[in-house]
């Protein structure tokens, strides 16, 4: 299982997860998201946000990595 | 279960625009009831026409797609029959507060135990861009070229006004905080407003020139502020966010299970 799956099919490449990942992990390749798996932490910021409902995010976040809509905290 | 098992997959990808932010209500409505471990089989969507009104077609719960306006008189009627179930309806800003404004506040005052969700983007998608109660003074809109000369409802103080018994606001931006509001409105007992300010990139930000999904959702950050927060005492101009009204009062679907049980003879 990977650790963040994207339904290209259903992304519609708005770029609002690219624009509010706290890692800036995630970026448009052919106006599709795309992951770097060595930036995620897998805060599931982006399946929260994603429009599309496209992302699932697998990996859970480190528990001293506190996340919020305004980034790292 | 997971959230995708929530949807009917075989209507994806849905008919929204790129950025939406009615796809992230969505996305988060089906995050809570997953998380709120509910069954499937227990809720009930009932929306009424517009953008925002499709969503009942993508939720694998029971659903009814109705008239504009009418969502709330339909819900009323299915509750009615069957209160075991939970009843969401969400709303356009159009389709709430102009088209059912009357639907609206009568529901609030009755205080039926449903939550509904006003997907406020500030204009009228699925037509073409015309301006709605909530779009405000001063917008751009395909009926209002030289600008709109009319002040908006603040939906959140219609609702108070109207005796909602739960009442927040929030937007697409906050989506953690769209997750505890959602959460709380569902769990609480009687009539649920929950104001979430949206984005429609494609008339509203694209006639204002306020630019795509993210430009909107940066403003949505940029210009609201949690009620109770120094940041909001310091700048009145900024638009409070969170829950405004918590409290009880007699709910309608037991009051009319009295009203049954009086006319019996039972009590």
């Amino acid at each position: 299982m990977e650790a963040v799956e994207i339904n290209v099919l259903w992304c519609k490449g708005c770029g609002v997860c690219v624009a509010f990942c706290p890692k800036k992990a995630l970026s448009l390749v052919g106006e599709k998201a795309q992951v770097d798996p060595e930036l995620c932490i897998g805060c599931g910021m982006c399946e929260l946000y994603c429009p599309d409902l496209a992302i699932v995010v697998n990996k859970p976040t480190k528990k001293n990595e506190k996340v919020t809509e305004e980034g790292l905290s | 279960m997971a959230f995708r098992d929530l949807i009917r997959e075989r209507f994806f990808p849905h008919i929204w625009c790129p950025g939406c932010g009615h796809g992230t209500v969505l996305n988060s409505l089906l995050h809570v009831v997953d998380k709120m471990g509910l069954d499937p089989t227990s809720m009930c969507m009932v929306s009424g026409i517009g953008c925002s009104a499709r969503i009942s077609g993508y939720v694998n719960f029971h659903t009814m797609h109705t008239m504009h306006g009418r969502a709330l008189p339909c819900a009323t009627g299915i509750k009615l029959a069957k209160p075991q179930l939970n009843m969401i309806v969400p709303m356009g800003d159009g389709d709430a507060m102009a088209i059912g404004g009357n639907h609206f506040i009568h529901a609030c005052r009755r205080n039926i135990d449903m939550t509904a969700i006003v997907l406020n983007n500030r204009i009228y998608g699925m037509t073409g861009g015309q301006y709605s109660p909530l779009s405000g003074r001063g917008v751009l809109a395909t009926t209002a070229p030289y600008r709109s000369i009319d002040d908006d409802f603040d939906a959140v103080a219609l609702a108070q006004g109207a005796g909602a018994t739960f009442v927040a606001r929030t937007t697409a931006f906050h989506v953690k905080e769209l997750s505890k509001i959602l959460t709380k409105a569902i769990q609480h007992k009687g009539f649920s407003v929950v104001e979430v300010m949206v984005q429609c990139p494609t008339y509203f930000g694209r006639k204002n020139k306020m630019g795509g999904a993210v430009q909107l959702l940066e403003y949505y950050r940029d210009n609201t502020a949690p009620l109770g927060s120094k940041k909001l005492e310091e700048n009145q101009n900024l638009i409070p966010r969170g829950i405004f009204v918590e409290r009880e009062r007699p709910e309608y679907c037991e009051e009319y299970q009295n009203v049954i049980a009086l006319a019996e003879g039972k009590e």
